[in-house]
């Protein structure tokens, strides 16, 4: 059987997500064909064809697909389904809201979240927010799966010739409408969801040096984090937090300057894919898990990576 | 309007959830245990509709085992009007919950379901969506923030992009989000008072749904121990390693 | 505007062993009574901490089938040593010299936090009200001055103090007798120790420190139902202190450390004595392979009779360690603060039957076995402010020989924030780096306590004068708050070379060691916000 990957985008462009997704899909299995639901976005069906991974793509278009709702999306799914073993899409929200609507119609017990493949049917998937992983296998015929993008690498976007096939549109639901989408205007992405977390501790020593932070941030496009002890002491306020009271936050890169490294604080961050620590204090607990160390006065070393990162032609966004 | 509120009993989020060494599951014994804390702004947003002349009556409900009647009686304490709880031992995959809500919904014919977004001890954000889909009803999943205008719900959704706007039509479903309100304390006098509101006892064969699970937990592990990478010496060199080893950058 | 108030026969404050034995005792006598208990814990059992070997004196009075009721007392102890520590060696005492008080062949291997919720399982069987997570911060008194009841903490207040949207104000909570049962160091047993001068004419209060971790060791080191205490390294001759190791169910040991809060060197860090103390030989053997699954401190009181309050005050009784009921040479006082918590609800059932006061408290508890043993145990804990030698050689001669009924009692000078020599005169203590095997630094076990504290919420560790932390104590004493804190709720942070004071306060363990221990008795603890603190399992 095939695995059908659902995937995520706004009539113009793929969400990034959905390239991690389609990496998970094909561990499951090689003959990976993905959904598009949407309206006027025949160069998206295009995109997928071109990517080495996918096998068809399976494109269906109606004005109610304008805008993501799961109730108009779930019945194409299900009834698409019928030919596959597998339906998969992201967890993030877009996923999380959409899949088990989908689990539900046809009967199947979801598993979601998952950050590895062990078999067709066997996941490896996170509870207690990452503190115990389980190892769960499913006994449905049909599977309904999300995995956590981070967990996957971005597939190849280039390689593939695929079949498009148009399908038919499902009847619109009409007891739910899409009334507006706010992208958040902020300059800075959002702590729970950036790619790349820059966080301060009391090394900054007080708010105003939060400014060396920022402009790294504003240079790497990077959400601002925090440690309790920061906010603690005023130099941030409390939605900056990252770790036991506050935010868990699992980036690609995670920058902690002049954090210690308090347990609680490692728990809000350790599962980020990359972490880098800069602290003056070569014994600091942070050391201990970080990817690149940089035993350094931060004052010294904050203005240094902006100037070495500046010297760079691209950076990945 | 009368609103049904689902709730779980889960380990409390202070305490540090520890693997069971034979692999099959983490320790629960002797263990705070505390509400789902979404679930906690469910009842509340339940709660202030209802002082809003919105709502006439809330029941809460968990679908669980025995000591799960004191999430329900917290429920009750901060303004739930009765509760019932479907007594289960064991793993109930959010399948099952959904289903045993879908029989609960039938007989209780209430105009909204509340419950959290998730629950904080399986992870799944699964059981709103799919009591949605059995009941066939709207969705408005992550809510942040919920108004009335008649028979439609004007909700706001926490999406990764940022905010999300839609309408549903009553009956539906809200699944919410933390930042949906704050929630009140359980008074001294309310939660005695909660001790003698009705709790109405049931199990799922009563209801006639099968809730044999359908995944097999293999093994419960402790995730692996982050080992410590390497010191650069340089910021020109940490920033070679960003861009050329890890590729982040 | 009036808080609204419920009233009681009996409002009993903290659900601990005494607490809860006075609830179920006082049910037992009279079923009609209305008895409600407050704790200031999410639940009952969260905040205890103990070692714990269990007598079952108390417990065979209060349920004579307690066996049959499935009490969690299962593990007997059936091995017992007591170790000298040199720094890499070890003499084992022979258990036949110990003096009978420290023969445990009869006892249990037991946690207490499990024993409380058990207790309370019957207390609500009975009929007795439990509110978990609703701290009593107030004493109310009626105008002739007896105690009228307590208030319970009001919920929802922020930093400033400002009440939030979610503002829940307390409730009063009135009774014909309150009963103060918050352990060692209670924040209201305080004050109505000032109040009613219940301490006239007693030596200074005294108490120690003590730790406990709990570790899952190799199948093959643990030996169920064993016990073993030691003295000595790394402790210096003059501080007082011990460790103990019982061999719990499970594979489970709970190991910790006690060290008497009269200590001298301001330099000294009780948590860093303990966590030095694992890496002897004797201990790392057992423990290595192993692993730390539970941590917490807690301040436990010391001063025996000689210290003891007054029990009784107009309205109210002060009972078990809120008043200092353990039996220091025995290491336990479980079965006397229940058997206090006893004697207070035959106190009061007689004073509600013969409209007596509560006065017949004392009589009743003079006539006790409680009152026995801490008589014959009361010399023990001041001969060991001669330092540890003389204080076992006395300790014998008290205890084997005369079975504590020597013609004299010894008294305590000094309380234990009046002991702290000058930083300079005292010498730095370097204490080794932790392993993160065998060793913790502080963050990463008090993040096994599962504390935590709502962010928004007054400072609960209250500062009477806020310039004296670096004005004063920094100065005179290097802030040892920053060293007998066991959660590291107190740093000295250097800002542009300023000093400053900072409090975490969402840290704290509800130990009490800083109201204790501060030289200036600068700080007070009082109640956070119910639910507060930590999590405790089966400590």
């Amino acid at each position: 059987m095939s695995v059908l990957l659902i995937a995520e985008h706004n009539n113009k462009e793929i969400k990034p997500f959905t390239f991690n997704a389609i990496t998970a899909a094909s561990q499951i299995e090689t003959d990976l064909h993905v959904l598009l639901i949407g309206n006027n976005c025949g160069d998206i069906a295009k995109s997928l064809s071109e990517m080495s991974a996918v096998k068809k793509v399976l494109h269906a278009e109606a004005a109610h697909y304008e805008n993501y709702l799961a109730e108009n999306f779930a019945p194409l799914v299900v009834k698409v389904s019928e030919n596959y073993s597998h339906i998969v899409s992201s967890a993030n929200t877009f996923g999380k809201n959409l899949m088990p609507r989908v689990a539900a119609l046809l009967d199947t017990s979801q598993i979601s979240d998952i950050i590895k493949v062990i078999s067709p049917d066997t996941f490896l998937r996170p509870i207690y927010a990452g503190n115990a992983l389980a190892t769960v296998k499913s006994t449905d015929t049909k599977k309904c799966i999300t995995i956590r993008p981070t967990s996957f690498e971005p597939c190849e976007t280039s390689g593939g010739s695929a079949l498009i096939e148009k399908i038919e549109a499902a009847a619109e639901f009409s007891l739910s409408k899409f009334i507006k989408r706010e992208e958040v205007k902020s300059d800075r992405p959002e702590l729970g969801t950036a790619r790349v977390v820059i966080a301060g501790g009391r090394g900054m020593q007080n708010g105003e040096n939060f400014k060396l932070i920022n402009a790294v941030a504003d240079k790497l496009n990077a959400a601002i984090g925090a440690s309790r002890a920061a906010v603690d002491a005023g130099y941030i306020s409390n939605e900056h937090q990252v770790g036991q009271t506050g935010k868990v936050v699992v980036p690609d890169l995670y920058i902690a300057v002049g954090i210690s490294g308090a347990i609680q604080h490692l728990a809000g961050m350790k599962e980020s894919k990359i972490i880098v620590a800069i602290n003056k204090d070569g014994e600091a607990p942070i050391f201990s898990i970080a990817d690149y160390g940089l035993e350094a006065d931060l004052f010294e070393a904050l203005p240094q990576l902006l100037e070495e990162l500046n010297k760079l032609n691209t950076i990945q966004r | 309007m009368k609103i049904l509120v689902a709730v779980k009993r889960v380990i409390d989020y202070n305490v540090r959830v520890r693997v069971k060494e034979d692999g099959s599951g983490v320790v629960t014994e002797n263990i705070k245990m505390s509400s789902n804390p979404p679930d906690d702004n469910a009842i509340e947003e339940a709660v202030k509709i209802k002082e809003a002349g919105k709502a006439t009556e809330i029941i809460a409900i968990t679908v669980g085992e025995e000591k799960s009647q004191e999430t329900v009686r917290k429920a009750l304490a901060v303004g739930a009007d009765r509760g019932i709880l479907v007594k289960v031992d064991g793993i109930v995959e959010p399948l099952a919950v959904a289903k045993v809500l879908q029989k609960i919904v039938d007989k209780e014919k209430p105009d909204l379901v509340f419950m959290g977004k998730q629950a904080i001890d399986d992870d799944c954000n699964q059981t709103g969506q799919m009591l949605s889909a059995l009941l066939n009803w709207p969705q408005a999943t992550f809510a942040s923030k919920i108004e009335i205008k008649d028979k439609i719900l004007r909700v706001t959704r926490e999406i990764d992009e940022g905010l999300e706007t839609i309408e549903v039509n009553v009956p539906a479903i809200v699944t919410c989000d933390l930042r949906l309100n704050e929630p009140r304390y359980a008074s001294l006098p309310n939660i005695m008072k909660a001790k003698k509101k009705p709790l109405e006892v049931l199990s799922a064969s009563d209801l006639g749904v099968d809730i044999t699970p359908r995944l097999q937990q293999i093994k419960v592990e402790e995730p692996p121990k982050r080992k410590a990478g390497i010191k650069v010496t340089s910021v020109a060199e940490l920033v070679n390693k960003l861009k050329n080893e890890a590729k982040v950058i | 505007m009036p808080r609204e108030a419920m009233d009681y026969d009996v409002v009993i404050v903290g659900g601990g062993p005494s607490g809860l034995s006075t609830a179920i005792k006082l049910k037992q006598l009279d079923p009609e009574l209305n008895v409600c208990l407050l704790e200031k814990a999410s639940e009952i059992g969260a905040h205890i901490l103990s070692g714990n070997i269990f007598e079952t004196k108390a417990l065979d009075e209060l349920f004579p089938n307690w066996k049959e009721l499935n009490a969690p007392v299962k593990t007997k102890v059936t091995k017992e040593k007591f170790l000298f520590l040199g720094k890499t060696k070890s003499l084992s005492w022979p258990t036949w010299l110990l003096p009978s008080v420290q023969k445990n062949h009869k006892n249990y291997i037991i946690s207490l936090a499990n024993l409380c919720r058990w207790l309370a399982k019957q207390a609500e069987a009975l009929g007795v009200e439990i509110f978990p997570g609703f701290p009593a911060s107030e004493i109310l008194y009626n105008e002739d001055g007896s105690v009228k009841g307590v208030a319970t903490q009001d919920m929802g207040i922020d930093k400033e103090g400002k009440q939030k949207d979610n503002f829940e104000p307390g409730i009063d909570l009135l009774g014909k007798v309150t009963v103060f049962a918050e352990g060692c160091r209670g924040h209201l047993g305080k004050k109505l120790i000032e109040k009613f001068n219940l301490d006239e004419g007693k030596d200074p209060q005294q108490y120690g420190i003590g730790f406990k971790e709990i570790w899952e060791i190799d199948e093959k080191k643990h030996e169920e139902g064993m016990v073993m205490h030691t003295v000595g390294w790394p402790l210096d001759n003059n501080t007082y202190g011990g460790s103990f190791m019982y061999h719990a169910e499970n594979k489970q040991i709970f190991l910790g450390y006690v060290i008497g809060l009269d200590y001298k060197n301001p330099h000294l860090s009780p948590f860093d004595e303990f966590q030095r103390f694992k890496t002897h030989p004797s201990i790392k053997n057992i423990i290595e392979g192993g692993k730390r699954i539970s941590y917490g401190a807690r301040a436990l009181i010391e001063g025996g009779l000689q210290s003891l309050p007054k029990m009784f005050m107009p309205g109210a009784l002060l009972i078990g360690c809120d008043a200092g009921t353990l039996n220091m040479p025995k290491i336990k006082g479980s079965h006397t603060a229940m058997k206090t918590g006893m004697i207070a609800a035959d106190t009061i059932n007689y004073h509600f039957k013969h409209r007596d006061n509560l006065s017949v408290y004392e009589k009743l508890f003079k006539e006790s076995w409680v009152y026995k043993e801490l008589y014959r145990a009361r010399n023990v804990k001041p001969s060991f402010s001669w330092g540890l030698i003389l204080g076992i050689i006395f300790t014998g001669i008290d205890q084997i020989l005369f079975r504590g009924k020597l013609p004299l009692t010894l008294k305590h000078k000094h309380a234990d924030h009046e002991t702290l020599k000058s930083a300079n005169e005292m010498p730095k203590i370097d204490y080794p780096k932790p392993d993160g095997v065998i060793t913790f630094d502080k963050t990463s076990s008090v993040y096994l306590t599962g504390t935590n504290h709502e962010d928004n919420q007054p400072v609960h560790l209250q500062l009477k004068d806020s310039n004296l932390p670096i004005s004063y104590t920094l100065e005179k004493f290097d802030e040892p708050a920053q060293r007998y804190c066991p959660a590291g709720v107190y740093e000295i942070q250097r800002e542009n070379n300023i000093n400053k004071f900072v409090i975490n306060s969402q840290n704290c363990i509800h130990c009490k060691t800083c109201d204790i221990k501060e030289p200036s008795q600068n700080i007070t603890w009082v109640t956070p916000e119910g639910s507060g603190g930590p999590k405790y399992g089966n400590m």
